[in-house]
């Protein structure tokens, strides 16, 4: 299902990467994405093309989307999912991680259609090919400028200094053990010299140290770098939930009995005040 | 204006529970003895947002619901103390904390039609267990109410609530008439601490209990949405490589040229 004021071109490039139908929901109302247009939209998609299965990703939209469309289809949502399978009745098997990434349920969903969203990295999109073919069709939902009940009244992005978390290749993170804001410039320093960004805990958040943004985790920003180092964070499963996908994660903490270097390729326990600094000139002679 | 807000609060499980701690039986979390139970941190924050908002407009009354089994009464009348005016449980031994919501969102509904004039309801973004994220969304396609998600500062002008949204890089200002859902986050900032004449307070409060029969739902009519079919703890995938040196910068250093080694830098 494609939904916007006009689908242009993301119905050829849905069946480039393996769409046989796709169902367009045209609407000036979509403009913007508003999760009550988007909603209905999607509801009325599930009436035309009867499907057992509906799936969705638990982006920012998603997140909004997924779990009011699957009350209205009179079921449940198997949110953030890392996997999906089909049992022997053709049943959706459902696998998602649950208190806070400490026990993982797997959960057969009863509902028609079955409703689940995917935690977004988890799975890699088919490779393009416009040779694919499929059809298009048009969906009349007769979405009405009244289905927006919650209306978006103003929208501040903050454009992120430099490079975006969610497309860094490195991620330097820090949390409570830092003990301020003024490590964080260490951080910074670290993240430019190799190329990344800077990343944080809830509690480094909380504490203000950071803005919000910088937040990694279940609440926060889900991150899949090559490198992830985690200085002065504990390890807490909420925290890990946004970053276990990274290629190698690299934890400095102090604390040898840390959640964090069960996760970590590689650790070093110490105070971060004496490793990062060493660390960090250490990498310049490797790299300059 | 008189405003009703309805605080929906869940207890569960300390989520700074130690890994070590906790433990897996037969696809349930049990609880370790020695850990207790508290209120879902975020619901917490929808508590402290519908206290701040009863500083602003004289006459709020504010109720919270909580559905489940097994209540703490020090644990869930902590709202009481932070200064809410009144406290109803569903409970039954039907109302088990599982992974389905469709009964909790089945229960709370009817709660919340039960109490019949509520303006507002606030909720938190997710509770720490299940971390479903979907009561709020389904108590709002239910009784057909907006709803407002994962907000910072939550304010009612007449007839309106408005809701700064926190967005990934910035924040949304959204509006919607009453009566509405709205989830809140930890953006808002921390909750009070209750303080002696709230703690005081909160002791002669009693709560109102509300079974499946008070709220007229037959919970095995319900249909779930889900069967559990495993819980398990996940495994650790990695092998660690613990960099030691002389002293903390010698590491510092190894750990660099162990990287660069591994064309990781
Ligand atoms: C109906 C609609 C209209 C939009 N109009 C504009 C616009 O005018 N200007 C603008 O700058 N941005 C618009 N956007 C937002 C733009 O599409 C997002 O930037 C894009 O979706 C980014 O994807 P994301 O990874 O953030 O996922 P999200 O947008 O959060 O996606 C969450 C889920 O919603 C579903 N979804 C998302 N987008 C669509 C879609 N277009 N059609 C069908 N399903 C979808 C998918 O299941 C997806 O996994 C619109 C989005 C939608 C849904
Ligand atoms: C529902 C829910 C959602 C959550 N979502 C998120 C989320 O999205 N993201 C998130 O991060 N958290 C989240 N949390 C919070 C999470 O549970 C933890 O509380 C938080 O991640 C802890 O942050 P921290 O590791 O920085 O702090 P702490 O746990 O306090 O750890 C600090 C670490 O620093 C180490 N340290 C101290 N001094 C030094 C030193 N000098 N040198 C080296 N190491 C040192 C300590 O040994 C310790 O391990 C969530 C919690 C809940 C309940």
């Amino acid at each position: 299902m494609l939904a916007g004021p006009s689908v242009g071109d993301a119905a050829q490039t849905a069946i480039a990467h393996g769409a046989e139908v796709v169902y367009a929901v045209e609407s000036p109302v979509l403009a913007d994405a508003p999760p009550d247009a988007v909603v209905a939209a999607a509801a009325a998609t599930v009436a035309v093309a009867g499907p057992r299965i509906v799936l969705g990703a638990k982006t920012l939209l998603g997140r909004d989307v997924m779990p009011r469309l699957a009350f209205r289809l009179g079921t449940a949502l198997a949110s953030d999912c890392t996997s999906l399978a089909l049992d022997a009745d053709g049943r959706l098997l459902a696998t998602r991680p649950t208190y806070g990434g400490n026990a993982d349920a797997t959960v057969r969903c009863l509902g028609t259609p079955a409703v689940a969203s995917l935690r977004p990295g988890t799975v890699d999109a088919l490779e393009a090919d416009p040779a694919r073919t499929g059809d298009v069709v048009a969906v009349d939902a007769a979405i009405d400028a009244s289905v927006v009940r919650t209306r978006s009244v103003e929208r501040v992005e903050q454009a992120a200094e430099g490079l975006r978390l969610e497309d860094a290749r490195v991620i330097v993170s820090g949390g409570r053990g830092l003990g301020g804001p003024e490590p964080f410039e260490q951080l910074e320093a670290l993240a430019s010299l190799l190329g990344g960004a800077v990343g944080a805990s809830r509690a480094a958040c909380d504490a203000g140290w950071v803005p919000t943004s910088y937040q990694v985790g279940l609440t926060g920003k889900t991150v899949t770098p090559e490198l992830y180092i985690a200085v002065g964070i504990s390890g807490a499963s909420q925290h890990m939930a946004g970053c276990a996908n990274a290629k190698a994660i690299v934890a400095i903490n102090k604390d040898a009995g840390a959640n964090i270097f069960k996760d970590a390729r590689f650790g070093v326990i110490g105070d971060w005040a004496k490793v990062l600094p060493a660390f960090a000139e250490q990498l310049h002679e490797l790299l300059d | 204006m008189a405003l009703h807000i309805v605080v929906m609060a869940k207890q569960v499980l300390d989520p700074e529970t130690p890994l070590s701690a906790f433990r897996i039986e037969g696809n349930r979390v049990a609880a370790a003895s020695n850990m207790a139970p508290v209120v879902n941190g975020f619901d917490e924050q929808a508590v402290e947002a519908a206290l701040r908002i009863k500083e602003a407009i004289d006459g709020t009354h504010i109720t919270v619901l909580s559905y489940g089994t097994g209540f703490a009464l020090d644990v869930i009348k902590k709202p009481l103390a932070m200064g809410a005016d009144d406290l109803v449980l569903l409970q039954d031994p039907a109302f088990e904390n599982t992974i389905d919501p469709m009964l909790t969102v089945a229960a709370l509904v009817a709660a919340v039609r039960k109490l019949g004039d509520v303006d507002l309801v606030l909720a938190g973004r997710q509770a720490s267990d299940w971390d479903n994220a979907q009561v709020p969304a389904g108590i709002a396609e239910t009784l057909g109410w907006p709803i407002a998600t994962i907000a910072k500062a939550v304010e009612v002008d007449g007839t309106t609530v408005r809701v700064q949204r926190v967005l990934p890089d910035g924040h949304e200002l959204v509006e919607a008439g009453l009566s509405a859902v709205v989830t809140v986050s930890n953006e808002l900032g921390a909750p009070r601490y209750p303080n002696m004449r709230g703690i005081m307070g909160a002791r002669r409060i009693q709560p109102t209990v509300w079974s499946a029969v008070d709220l007229g739902i037959e919970p095995a009519s319900v249909a779930p949405a889900f069967e559990m079919v495993s819980l398990t703890k996940p495994e650790s995938r990695v092998e660690t490589e613990m960099i030691t040196g002389e002293d903390d910068a010698d590491a510092g250093r190894k750990l660099a040229l162990r990287l660069r080694e591994e064309h990781l830098v």
